[in-house]
């Protein structure tokens, strides 16, 4: 069976940031990023200006 | 109503109110200290089947309700809460206590050198802390079950679930065993154990009360408020928190507005209005029973949609696993088998959201804040459900949704996301229904915690609202 892109993207991540991901912790991982992602997508969708500010909080 | 200190019969029944307590030791006809080992002696009694604590602490309650009994012997004003017990969940620092924050690997921390700004200041007017509350680990939780201390219990079905993150608070208020408790609420962890456990909350403004010397959980969205049995309390415990504190970069610089003296102010010019769309989807029968009773006993009849609702939960849902990840990935890379394999998991796919899509969800959040502002000009009160259901059984995964199988966890916190992610005040009421209560929302603008907490107040002068006695232990 071919391999999920997104394990390979976990795989690829955890890497990059050191992240210790067990084999067996894997499927719960994917599973927590398939819905992370899928909400993601449905915020991506919504088109805003390239004036569209964030909301983050920040007071000089 | 009986006061007497030594009565730990009857929890939730015959518990005096926190401004019956209050009233009873500047009397003189209650000592502080009496009241502090009543509380001491019900928590005794009872806290072995609700697990609402994980810490009492008796010594320093006794030290400071000597003090209380002191001040007033001296002559001297003991404070608007004096003598009033409460206890706080355990990611507010108490001073002498590693923060574990519900978790394993924070109770390895030094012990707080001080106490958070919100415990100085009820403890400035005269309240008495007695302890630290269980919560689900590191506040990602929607349940209050814990994996290393247990799960809090539900007072009035100690099978079900109280609801999280703050379930200790909603456990400890709604079994009597102190009538005022504090909590966090990043995404309606104040809000759900109050549904669940039929007690009132308040999410204040995002901004309003200091966060210092708190364990965070998502700076974005972090609050900080209290859990009561009644409005009056309610709103007590809040105008004494209130106000500046350097020590929270997000605490806001007005000054105390008190909402206490505003309580019994006519309601009658309030537009109110119950929100449509979104919340009224995904929800069960009792939940929807709820929300039409406090609308009928408010003649309250429009309803409003708020819009983009889901896309704003999508977006909450995003910005706290990433920035909650980015709080603990020391932790994650150090020490991944010492936390519960359930919130690790979701921490380390929260690491890995590309940074580009949670600030899209940040830039989102700033149209929805602007429509949302919009919608407040021409109503002052929006009633959504609190929680889609009554409280859950304990250790239950799932539950189906408008004809989908969801997980409990995510799940019950989808009518509160949307709501903290812009920070507005929130009132959650219990309504008492058989056998177990749930909660409604009262929404209002920013600053407006006064709006809110006056229609709580009239709903329960009406009869709509209340906490019921423990039914339970």
């Amino acid at each position: 069976m071919a391999a999920d892109p997104l394990d390979d993207y976990i795989d690829a991540v955890a890497k990059a940031l050191a992240l210790p991901v067990a084999d067996a912790w894997k499927p719960a991982v994917r599973a927590n990023l398939e819905v992370s992602m899928r909400l993601a997508r449905l915020v991506d969708e919504f088109a805003l200006p390239d004036e569209a500010e964030p909301a983050s909080v920040f007071a000089a | 109503m009986s006061l007497q200190p030594e009565n730990t019969a009857a929890p939730g029944r015959d518990l005096p109110s926190a401004l019956e307590t209050v009233q009873a030791v500047k009397s003189g006809k209650l000592s502080a200290m009496g009241v502090t080992e009543a509380a001491l002696a019900r928590i005794a009694k009872y806290d072995s089947v609700l697990n609402s604590f994980t810490d009492v602490t008796a010594e320093r309650a006794r030290a400071k309700a000597g003090a209380v009994d002191a001040a007033i012997a001296a002559g001297n004003n003991p404070g608007p809460l004096a003598g009033v017990p409460f206890a706080v969940k355990n990611l507010f620092d108490v001073q002498g206590l590693p923060t574990r924050a519900g978790s394993k690997i924070n109770r390895d921390s030094a012990p707080a050198p001080r106490d958070a700004t919100l415990i100085e200041r009820l403890e400035a007017a005269g309240a008495v802390l007695v302890g630290a509350l269980n919560m689900g680990e590191y506040a990602y939780d929607f349940t209050g079950e814990n994996i290393h201390d247990g799960p809090s219990r539900n007072p009035h079905d100690v099978t079900r679930m109280t609801g999280g993150s703050s379930g200790g608070s909603g456990s400890a208020v709604g079994g009597g065993l102190v009538p005022l408790a504090l909590g966090s609420d990043t995404n309606g962890s104040i809000r759900v154990p109050a549904s669940f456990c039929g007690v009132f909350g308040l999410k204040p403004t995002y901004g309003r009360l200091s966060r210092a010397r708190s364990f965070p959980f998502v700076f974005s969205f972090d609050h900080l408020g209290p859990f009561a049995r009644n409005v009056g309390d309610l709103a007590l415990a809040y105008d004494a928190m209130q106000g500046p504190d350097p020590d929270d970069a997000a605490c806001t610089t007005r000054p105390p507005e008190p909402a206490s003296p505003l309580l019994t102010q006519d309601i009658g010019d309030l537009r109110i209005a119950i929100a449509g769309g979104y919340f009224q989807k995904n929800v069960f029968p009792e939940a929807t029973e709820a929300v039409t009773r406090l609308a009928r006993a408010l003649g309250a009849t429009r309803t409003v949609d708020i819009l983009e609702a889901a896309r704003a939960r999508a977006a909450a849902y995003v910005i706290t696993t990433c920035e909650g990840a980015s709080l603990h990935l020391d932790r994650l890379r150090q020490r991944p088998n010492d936390f519960d394999p359930a919130v690790r998991d979701r921490l380390i796919a929260g690491a890995m959201i590309p940074g580009a899509l949670v600030d899209r969800a940040q830039k989102f959040r700033r149209w929805y804040q602007a429509q949302m502002l919009e919608l407040f000009e021409s109503v002052d009160v929006i009633l959504a459900p609190a929680t889609p259901c009554v409280a859950p059984k304990l250790g239950q995964a799932n539950f189906v949704l408008d004809g989908v199988e969801l997980p409990v966890r995510a799940n019950v916190g989808i009518h509160t996301q949307p709501i903290s992610f812009i920070g507005l005040p929130v009132v959650a009421v219990p309504v008492p229904l058989e056998p177990m209560p749930i909660g409604v929302q009262i929404i209002a603008a920013p600053w407006r915690e006064d709006i809110a907490l006056r229609v709580a107040f009239a709903l329960e002068q009406a009869g709509a609202v209340s906490a019921p006695p423990a039914r339970g232990i």
